[in-house]
């Protein structure tokens, strides 16, 4: 009884602060509203104890997403949106209507029993040496799609590097920010930053056995690299520099790398030697993590706006 | 579960090879001293050629397609490469469009191997990479999400193109086709899921076999179809389209206009024959001829109203495009033993190829006029057949293709597309085909006449240009017009190891 209530409560919520969102005038109301919604929906997943899911949603959805979009509307200058004209607001309402309908159908009228692979995904998850069914399916069963995902998310930065102005390519990311060296940030940082490393590290390490892994735990790094770099404890490095790009690049690397190996030693692309697969899955999560990490905290960052060497 | 399809064949690591070279290329990209640059791409665009030949090679010598499975884990736990016939004929056409458009990029962009590092060379070639990697998957994949990781590295590879040049007008094209393209993603992404929780498979040979005739099943096909027809940019969703093709620089345009929209097309072709149970699709099908004929009519029409070459071409697509979707009704409705033996689905891939590479050659040709007269509005082409002989022979035989006459791709696929409309006594369809190629006449004849007259003033070519690069347009048109030399008849190849056929 109480379950029920509290999942009518998440629900409820979950639309209201959607609708809000949509329905809000100011830029960052509308963002606020967003970062609510993406924690709101990790206490969803997290109710379907869909626990891997829920600190993703937390980590890049409500996290990053929202510190990008809030970066960005600092920089807008104020606009008051003109309405959309109401045969547009009609058409896509009912556009949204009768998806959402469709989607109503289906999931109400279910087939029963659904059919899962959660069966054979642990029956076969022993020779991985993973105990997360879930590291299973990212790191073994499809590899593929993580290897490329990885890349995707290289690709991302690279996309936001293009809108770089010619004059400043090369130089450190984003626009100059005038730091505070005293006050309560750079405190904050101090205090924050080591537990950040060691929760965001642990995550990482216990992805193989539970919930957590490499994009959560990268996540949580990054976020830790932003908040000292907002402090003025640190510096963007140039996106020129090579060690860099070797950083960003060292994931995939390794994880072409492996996959690679595994056609001579496991017979296959991306399969791992049955009494090294735990190490080597290991290997690539945290060279993964290193690179997801800097990957996200550049894409945080933004694209250089003054040339290299010419920075305060 | 049909013995045989479910296993490595020999030479199925070509397929791998497809997917992971071009990648491997990128990341060397950015580890490579700058003066190499270049050379990487090149080495890997060449690489990647001879993989895609020998990926044809092997589909027509065992006469079935190759089959990989990464890891060695069986779908559905695991994920598939699977060539046919068509997938090769595909890998192939992106292979040497891309080689001949490096061919022609080399050296642009302000690229000088022994100043600093510079943006756009450095943007273009990785994207270029990365849209050869993303497209070779999405004609191998087998698994829809496997397919939708391929639709968004494709995505992110394409709109960093549309804004290589940083002006205020190409980023609010780009921006403009991101928002189509992601809404593309969702409706896509959305209707994997509910194949997913009604089938708990997200394989296509898998689902082939499984399927019925249930509403889960025709949503998901539903919502993935609107999805990709977003990012196909068919009417009425071709709005970005123009701004965003016309908006990048010429090298770009090629790739775009001629590849990268082929791409989702692909794979409607993939949901719609594959795996939508026979029988069921027909009124979708002919929704979809309807959209295509509008697309052939209006995306005609506003090219002929255009001032600018750039954009006539960049209409043009969208008026090509439409043809393409004629092959939803008359495949359909063909009697042939199976869609993928009927004149339709041939005509179809014919027009697939002949477009692209006829497009190709067509946006490169208008890089190459901007650059030997300083603009490219039509008003000022007279003489342009002086000063600039190789481009315009390379307009005119690509616009030979794009209007259907014979001997050219373009005329093979439309003559195909319209003997089936006419056999199959739809001639409704054949009068768009035979509008479609009139109008394409028109807006083609709008660029050539000027460019073949005199002009009252001697005119005089501005910069220089490489006959390398005029050469590299030219190859390409002329392979649209040798396309219009095979046979007019279906061709087996396409028809190699089609799901819905191996399957009972």
């Amino acid at each position: 009884m109480l379950d029920l209530a509290l999942d009518l409560l998440i629900t409820a919520l979950v639309i209201g602060v959607a609708l809000w969102t949509i329905r809000t005038r100011d830029d960052f109301a509308a963002i606020v509203g967003f970062v609510a919604y993406g924690l709101l929906l990790t206490l969803a997943w997290a109710r379907l104890a869909a626990y891997d899911v829920a600190l993703t949603e937390a980590a890049i959805g409500g996290g990053v997403t929202g510190v990008i979009l809030l970066r960005a509307s600092v920089r807008l200058k104020p606009v008051t949106t003109a309405r959309t004209p109401i045969g547009v607001r009609v058409l896509v309402g009912l556009l949204c209507a009768v998806i959402s309908a469709g989607l109503a159908a289906v999931v109400l009228l279910p087939v029963s029993p659904p059919p899962s692979l959660a069966a054979d995904v642990r029956s076969h998850l022993a020779s991985t040496g993973l105990g997360n069914p879930i590291a299973g399916v990212l790191m073994a069963y499809r590899a593929l799609d993580t290897f490329l995902e990885t890349v995707v998310v290289l690709l991302a930065l690279f996309g936001a590097w293009s809108l770089t102005p010619d004059r400043a390519w090369g130089g450190r990311p984003g626009a100059p920010i005038p730091t505070a060296s005293f006050g309560p940030l750079p405190l904050f940082g101090r205090l924050l930053i080591p537990i950040g490393v060691v929760i965001g590290i642990y995550i990482v390490w216990v992805g193989a056995d539970a919930p957590g892994g490499k994009f959560q735990g990268a996540t949580i790094l990054a976020a830790m690299w932003i908040l000292a770099m907002m402090a003025g404890l640190t510096e963007a490095p140039p996106i020129g520099r090579w060690r860099l790009r070797l950083l960003l690049a060292a994931g995939p690397i390794v994880f072409v790398a492996v996959g690679v190996a595994g056609i001579p030693l496991a017979g296959s692309f991306l399969a791992y030697p049955e009494a090294l697969a735990k190490p080597l899955i290991l290997l690539i999560e945290v060279a993964l993590t290193l690179s997801i990490a800097a990957t996200l905290g550049l894409l945080v960052a933004g694209p250089p706006e003054t040339a290299p060497g010419t920075e305060l | 579960m049909t013995p045989g399809l479910m296993a490595t064949t020999p030479g199925g690591l070509l397929l791998v090879l497809a997917v992971v070279v071009p990648v491997i290329g990128i990341l060397a990209l950015w580890l490579v001293r700058w003066r190499a640059i270049e050379w990487v791409a090149i080495a890997t665009l060449a690489i990647n050629l001879v993989v895609s030949l020998a990926t044809l090679q092997a589909v027509r010598a065992s006469d079935a397609s190759l089959v990989y499975l990464v890891g060695g884990w069986m779908p559905p736990l695991g994920l598939a490469l699977r060539a046919d016939g068509i997938a090769a004929v595909m890998m192939v056409m992106t292979g040497a469009i891309v080689a001949v458009t490096a061919l022609y990029a080399r050296g642009q962009f302000g690229f000088d191997p022994h100043g600093p590092e510079r943006r756009r060379p450095m943007v273009f070639w990785t994207m270029l990479l990365a849209i050869t990697g993303a497209l070779n998957l999405i004609f191998v994949g087998e698994d829809l999400f496997n397919l939708y990781v391929a639709l968004e590295l494709l995505t992110f590879a394409a709109v960093p193109l549309v804004s290589l040049d940083g002006s205020r007008d190409t980023l609010a094209a780009a921006l403009r086709y991101l928002v189509f393209a992601l809404a593309g993603s969702v409706l896509y992404l959305l209707g994997v899921a509910v194949v997913y929780g009604a089938y708990g498979t997200l394989d296509l040979v898998v689902l082939a076999e499984m399927r019925g005739a249930d509403g889960a099943l025709l949503l998901a096909i539903a919502l993935m179809t609107a999805g990709l027809i977003a990012k196909t940019a068919l009417f009425p969703l071709h709005l970005w389209l123009p701004p965003a093709h016309a908006g990048a620089p010429a090298a770009a345009s090629a790739i775009l206009s001629a590849l990268v929209v082929k791409g989702s097309f692909f794979l409607i072709l993939g949901l719609w024959f594959d795996l939508l149970p026979p029988g069921l699709g027909a009124i979708g099908a002919n929704g979809l001829g309807m959209l295509g004929a509008g697309a052939v009519i209006v995306g005609s029409v506003l090219a002929l109203r255009q001032e600018r070459l750039k954009l006539l071409v960049a209409y043009s697509t969208v008026a090509q495009i439409g043809y393409l979707f004629l092959v939803f009704p008359l495949a359909t409705g063909s009697e042939a033993a199976s869609p993928f033996a009927s004149l339709a689905w041939t005509g179809g891939v014919l027009q697939l190829l002949a477009h692209a590479f006829a497009k190709a050659a067509m946006f490169m040709a208008a890089g190459l006029v901007y650059e030997a007269i300083g603009h490219d509005r039509i008003a000022g082409f007279k003489g342009l057949g002086r000063i600039a002989p190789i481009t315009v022979l390379t307009m005119t035989l690509a616009s030979v293709s794009l209007m259907g006459l014979p001997p050219s791709g373009g005329f093979s696929a439309k003559w195909l597309m319209l003997s089936a409309a006419l056999g199959e006594g739809a001639w409704w369809w054949a009068v768009v085909i035979l509008a479609g190629g009139l109008l394409a006449a028109g807006y083609v004849f709008r660029i050539l006449v000027p460019a073949f007259s005199t002009p009252e003033a001697p005119a005089e070519r501005k910069y220089p240009v490489a006959p390398v690069r005029e050469c590299a347009a030219l190859v390409l048109a002329v392979i649209a017009i040798l396309i219009g030399f095979l046979p007019l008849a279906p061709w087996p190849l396409l028809a190699i190891g089609r799901i819905a056929q191996v399957s009972p």
